[in-house]
């Protein structure tokens, strides 16, 4: 074990699954969605993928439910729902 | 090559910092430490050195600064005292945690308040607990011998050092002492190459990451063993200082023990006149000795036992207070004799708060205590009671 908490391996947040946090997770409504990646942008975890220039997945992995995505929502595409 | 050189402890501290040429050093100005990074920052500003100088807006800063260009790989020294110490504390801690080796010269003064800045250990005391190793100064020379072992065993156990000297009367104070040049110095310390640093951009790391009930004790428990390795090293690394200055250097220092029957235990500049208070008694047939702490943590406990076992009695001066428990080297000394067979009987001193005089005649009056057993087992030296104003 590598001495004063080092961690000495590169690019291991990935197996934080800082998910296993959250209360709530958000539910993505496509139809009501206007694709304006706001939410992709202000996610504080990167959580929320782009794929063609349209909304892909919501990783519930390393989403925390803190439910940014939904407040900022301009269409109200977005709810948050009880785990 | 040595030279014979005239200065001050804390003159001392900073030929040692030149010489070890240190890549980041980061500071703030407190008395009585104020004169090492006076000197120091000449050095600097005169090219002496390649260290970059950092001026910091407090100590809290200043360990920050220390932790953040140790972690990044460099060879990294500070200095301060007491009230600085202690607004330093929270990264003092992480700086052992992290187990960064960083030279730090502590000029011991009194914690406040009343506010007071002359010499005590209650600053350094108080960080016993920290995970830094510490070695005491009992004059300019081992300032200057006590800086390049620091060196060394940060390097090679991976945890901080302090190094300290008493603020004024060693700090200020002008002394004969030896010191070697500046090549054999460098030869000495070699070359710093951690295995883990920040700017290797080769194999990336994270540093003091979050750690909670997942790895934090393991990593506490990496610490206390790591303190179990410092003595052993510290035996190799004097082993070639001693062969270049002519010197022995052990974690304790013993002067006339071998048939003493009466012993005081100090540490710091009181040492020296424990010694010189030694030399007249013994013109005078008292069977008296001294035992001096270099090495307060981690504390050689199996050492202290095997000089103590059998001596009549001892007293230990301690020059802080633990407020509602003993003095802190009395305590150590009291529980390294737990074991043996023959104790001797064991007292107390407190003297020299807030830089409170200690002299000849308060030495010989300890021995006098020792010798007619009419010591208590906790005294005090050179303070009033309630009754004198």
């Amino acid at each position: 074990m590598p001495e004063g908490g080092l961690i000495v391996e590169a690019g291991n947040s990935i197996e934080f699954k800082t998910g296993a946090w959250a209360s709530v997770k958000p539910v993505h409504d496509k139809n009501k969605c206007v694709n304006c990646l706001k939410c992709h942008f202000i996610c504080p975890e990167g959580a929320i993928s782009v794929k063609d220039g349209k909304i892909d997945k919501f990783d519930l992995d390393f989403c925390k439910g803190c439910g940014v995505c939904a407040e900022e929502c301009p269409v109200k595409a977005i709810k948050m729902v009880k785990k | 090559m040595i030279k014979k050189k005239a200065m001050t402890g804390a003159e001392a501290a900073a030929e040692a910092m030149r010489q070890i040429n240190p890549e980041v050093v980061a500071a703030y100005p407190i008395t009585p430490q104020t004169p090492i990074m006076h000197k120091f920052s000449q050095f600097v500003a005169e090219g002496d050195v390649d260290t970059e100088y950092i001026n910091v807006e407090s100590e809290h800063s200043a360990m920050s600064a220390c932790v953040g260009a140790s972690a990044a790989g460099g060879r990294v020294m500070t200095a301060t005292s007491a009230n600085g110490l202690a607004l330093m504390f929270e990264i003092v801690y992480i700086a052992a945690s992290s187990r960064l080796p960083i030279v730090m010269n502590v000029v011991n003064r009194a914690l406040s308040g009343p506010i007071n800045i002359h010499c005590d250990h209650s600053d350094t005391m108080a960080c016993r607990d920290t995970s830094w190793i510490q070695l005491y100064s009992e004059n300019a020379e081992e300032v200057y011998e006590n800086n390049l072992i620091a060196l060394k065993l940060a390097e090679k156990v991976n945890l901080p050092v302090m190094v300290c000297q008493d603020g004024f009367i060693t700090s200020h104070a002008v002394e004969s002492m030896k010191v070697l040049d500046d090549k054999t110095v460098k030869d000495y310390i070699g070359v710093y190459k951690p295995k883990y640093y920040l700017l290797n951009i080769d194999k990336p790391i994270t540093s003091g990451p979050l750690d909670f009930f997942d790895y934090y004790f393991e990593h506490k428990r990496q610490q206390i063993e790591a303190m179990t390795k410092v003595i052993p090293e510290f035996h190799k690394i004097v082993k070639d200082l001693s062969k270049l200055l002519g010197k022995d250097y052990d974690v304790l220092e013993e002067y006339h023990l071998d048939d003493a029957e009466y012993v005081i235990i100090s540490l710091n500049s009181t040492a020296g006149t424990v010694k010189h208070t030694i030399d007249k008694l013994r013109k005078e047939g008292k069977k008296v000795g001294a035992l001096k702490i270099r090495m307060f943590r981690p504390f050689p406990l199996q050492e202290v036992a095997k000089w103590l076992t059998g001596k009549k009695s001892v007293a230990v001066l301690d020059r802080s207070a633990s407020f509602g428990s003993v003095g802190p080297v009395y305590h150590e000394i009291r529980s390294a004799l737990y074991e043996t067979e023959a104790k001797p009987k064991v007292v107390s001193y407190i003297y020299g708060l807030g830089g409170r005089d200690i002299n000849v005649e308060h030495i010989e009056k300890v021995f006098e205590e020792l010798e007619n057993g009419t010591a208590k087992a906790e005294n005090y030296l050179g303070v009033r009671d309630e009754n004198e104003r």
